[in-house]
């Protein structure tokens, strides 16, 4: 959720200016939904380009496309298009079983075939599939009816939950080769509960229920998603009754406009959360200032203070529903621990230590305020840090090029809740993500990629969260909460990947 | 011939314009942190990935040469590729272009008439309340920012009396195909006042937002203008014929006091052009400006220099055709 100090300002001036006015009137029986959407659609592939990567763009995808594999809500793997998957017992192979009875949206019969050449074309290097490092891991297809077996080339513990991730999502074969990837852009052709009706790009998205859905037709026969970027104007769509849902927006608001009537306010955990990136660089390397550093935030405080509760506090970077979370490892807030700590390494409020943290301001809810909180706190302790705002771009630069300041703040989604989309690829040395490069981590990371006993693999993953936190080499703060305004007249079932579904929705 | 003369000398000073902007917004967003490359790197990207990604979107050369094959390309008429939206930067221009001169020039009508009659008004009412009044009226227009007028324009017509719409530029359920991306020029030449209704809908607030400080400016020079010329004698000479003040000052100033008036508007109308940029954005209109900010948040290179070419082309354009209005109302300019 982007809050810059604009949309602030103008929500503080719409809250003024709206203290007077009234509710608005939402019509009766909808007959056409209507979803005020964060961010514009850039292009319909949702297997190639920047955009198949971006995870608030999936919700879209995902209403119009399948993904190989089904995930319900809370993030369980279901099946879909693929109805059963699995190894060999050497792991050498693995195979899949395809839906049968499924038609795409131009009334094609969906075939193995579209399966194989959809795995083919993500492992493809050629086609710019971002998640081809993963995809490529198999290939030598072969099908037998409606089962899809392939070669291991390389094992992937995960390969099956990235089935439900970024760029998992089944292509159709015959419709593409016939009219190309500019011809896909204009009328793009899926499997999913709806159909591309209308298409104005930067504008809106016009679906179509598809009454031949193998999950069953949504409840809501015609949805209309337009893009509003601007988190005032989404709000001002659901009061005006022009919208019947909309999400991201600040908390405030979303507690005031929730206790109007005709509107409901729907706010749910989502697998995304906020943290600090520690660089190995100087004074980073003292363990006694990580771990100060980490011991001196309360946590709980600055989300009831600054988030109105809506967060989860987090001490590593799994979250309550991540498959690796463990309770039991914890980093409590304990700010006579963190000045013993410091006193340790000679540092204190006289003497304090200096450094560099960089952070985004209004790139996610109330981040500049929650680093200039945590300085608060730090400098009560002996830390002496000094704020340096950034855009996201400058982010992802500095931290491909692993020159980020000593501490960092930064976002990170893991929606399939598997320790190497989170642990993994943030705390891994050589991941173009991580900026910790510590031998010892990356040696305890490394068999855990290839790791084929999957108890083990997620006990080793335990431990090295286990001993991340006691070394504090990276500071999870948050778990986020996604905030969602609706009509009364509509049930929202929010997922936790933060995708804003249609097909989930029905009449209340 | 001179009239001749002078337009080429500004032709070429229109490409000399044109291709220091293209120079600058070059090196400048390849100066500033963040590149599109880091953007896009998937979680498990190595070297040689961010190597090949690098040379796909030629960033692997330096930026003499980067600019040497940008520039041989826009020659050619190839602006390049989207690297976010996939698509050609000269068919993304073209077809957003459209949206974002309707509305401004639809700004600029609003505020003409607004200001305009404000002015005559004031002035036919001098020294009285009235005047008083659009002093201060003007003065309030003035003194909020666009986007603050486009949020109480919302408020007022999208949410207390839902009169316009407040997002997008036509409603989804139209079932209307254009064969251009001039929507509104387009429904009123095929008259279908139904669709041309419906583009009013969502076109009134933002341009009403983008016109009120526009309007306000006018009212101020336009006003002020008029005030001198009242005192001339051939303003005086009108009266002693007995024509009525309000046809004095259409017929005999308003014709005197627009000039100063007419240079303003077209330096004005680039800036109206520039504030589309956040205007588009509070409306979600789907318009140049609310493309440039995606543009520039996604480090869209090659999109934010062609948005920028056609920005710069548009206000050398503008500049150039008030100055030959000016020249051609102006006997003293026109036979200089």
């Amino acid at each position: 959720m982007k809050v810059s100090r604009r949309t602030l300002l103008k929500s503080a001036a719409v809250s003024g200016l709206l203290a007077a006015a009234g509710t608005p009137a939402f019509a009766s029986e909808i007959d056409e939904l209507v979803i005020a959407y964060n961010v514009n659609l850039p292009s319909w592939d949702p297997t190639v380009g920047p955009s198949a990567v971006n995870p608030t763009i999936q919700g879209i995808y995902q209403s119009v496309f399948d993904m190989f594999i089904h995930q319900d809500p809370d993030l369980s793997f279901q099946p879909g298009i693929i109805t059963g998957w699995g190894w060999n017992d050497d792991k050498s192979k693995v195979w899949m079983d395809v839906r049968e009875g499924v038609t795409w949206h131009n009334g094609d019969p969906l075939t193995p075939e579209d399966i194989v050449w959809s795995l083919e074309r993500a492992g493809n290097p050629d086609t710019g599939n971002p998640i081809q490092f993963i995809w490529g891991k198999i290939g030598n297809f072969q099908i037998d009816g409606n089962r899809i077996t392939a070669d291991v080339k390389e094992y992937e513990p995960t390969i099956f939950k990235w089935m439900s991730f970024l760029t998992g999502y089944v292509m159709p074969k015959k419709y593409y080769e016939e009219v190309g990837a500019e011809g896909f852009e204009a009328n793009p052709v899926g499997t999913g509960p709806y159909m591309v009706e209308k298409f104005e790009r930067n504008a809106f998205v016009r679906l179509k229920a598809n009454e031949n859905y193998w999950g069953g037709v949504p409840d809501f026969k015609t949805v209309t998603i337009k893009f509003v970027t601007d988190a005032s104007s989404r709000t001002f769509e659901v009061m005006s009754g022009n919208a019947h849902v909309t999400l991201e927006m600040p908390y405030e608001e979303f507690d005031r406009l929730k206790e109007q009537d005709g509107i409901v306010g729907t706010a749910a955990p989502i697998s995304d959360i906020g943290m600090i990136f520690i660089n190995d660089t100087d004074p980073m390397l003292d363990a006694n200032v990580r771990k100060a550093m980490a011991h001196a935030i309360d946590k709980k405080t600055i989300i009831e203070r600054l988030l109105s509760g809506y967060g989860v506090a987090i001490d590593t970077l799994q979250t309550p529903d991540y498959t690796a979370f463990d309770a039991a490892i914890t980093v409590p807030y304990d700010p006579d621990k963190a000045k013993e700590l410091l006193a340790a390494s000679g540092y204190g409020p006289d003497n304090p230590v200096k450094f560099k943290i960089q952070t985004t301001r209004g790139f996610k809810p109330k981040d500049y305020e929650i680093i200039q909180a945590i300085v608060g706190l730090w400098r009560k302790i002996g830390i002496e840090a000094e704020i340096e705002v950034y855009e996201i771009a400058k982010h992802y630069e500095l931290r491909a090029a692993d020159t980020l300041a000593p501490a960092a703040f930064y976002n990170w989604g893991n929606a399939i809740g598997d320790p190497t989309t989170s642990t993994g690829f943030a705390m891994f040395g050589p991941s173009p993500h991580s900026v910790w490069d510590g031998e010892d981590l990356m040696q305890m990371i490394l068999p855990l990629w290839g790791e084929a006993d999957e108890e083990k693999r997620i006990a080793g993953w335990k431990d090295v969260d286990r001993f991340i936190a006691e070394n504090a080499l990276v500071i999870p703060l948050i778990q986020y909460v996604q905030p969602i305004l609706h009509s009364d007249k509509v049930k929202v079932v929010p997922h936790a990947s933060g995708a804003l579904l249609p097909a989930l929705m029905t009449r209340s | 011939m001179p009239i001749v003369r002078a337009l080429l000398t500004r032709l070429i000073t229109t490409f000399i314009t044109l291709f220091g902007a293209a120079v600058i917004v070059f090196v400048v967003i390849r100066v500033v942190p963040g590149n599109p490359i880091a953007m896009m790197l998937p979680p498990g990207a190595t070297e040689a990935d961010i190597d090949r990604l690098k040379t796909l979107y030629g960033l692997d050369k330096s930026i003499l040469e980067q600019f040497l094959i940008w520039l041989g390309n826009v020659a050619q008429g190839d602006f390049g590729t989207s690297i976010t939206l996939r698509q050609p930067v000269y068919d993304l221009v073209i077809g957003r272009l459209p949206a974002t001169l309707e509305l401004s020039i639809m700004a600029l009508l609003i505020a003409v008439v607004l200001g305009g009659a404000a002015a005559l008004t004031a002035t036919l009412y001098r020294g009285s309340r009235v005047e008083g009044g659009i002093d201060v009226a003007g003065g309030i227009a003035l003194s909020l920012p666009d986007f603050l007028w486009g949020l109480a324009l919302i408020l007022l017509f999208g949410v207390l009396w839902p009169l316009f719409h407040i997002s997008g530029r036509i409603s989804p359920s139209l079932g209307f195909d254009f064969s251009s991306n001039f929507f509104l020029f387009e429904a009123i030449a095929r008259m279908r006042f139904d669709v041309v209704a419906d583009l009013m809908g969502h076109m009134l607030m933002p341009a009403l937002a983008l016109a009120i400080p526009l309007a306000a400016i006018i009212l101020q020079l336009l006003k002020q203008s008029l005030k001198e010329c009242m005192h001339d004698d051939y303003i005086t000479l009108a009266r002693t014929k007995g024509y009525s003040e309000s046809s004095i000052i259409l017929r005999d100033a308003l014709p005197n006091a627009i000039l100063p008036t007419l240079t303003l508007i077209g330096v004005q109308f680039t800036f109206l052009i520039g504030g589309t940029v956040i205007i588009e954005r509070l409306f979600s209109y789907e318009g140049l400006g609310n493309m440039a900010i995606d543009a520039v948040i996604n480090r869209d290179l090659p999109l934010i220099q062609g948005i920028v070419l056609v920005f710069a082309l548009l206000f050398t354009l503008v500049n150039l055709l008030v100055d030959m209005t000016y020249a051609a109302l102006n006997p003293r300019l026109r036979h200089a």
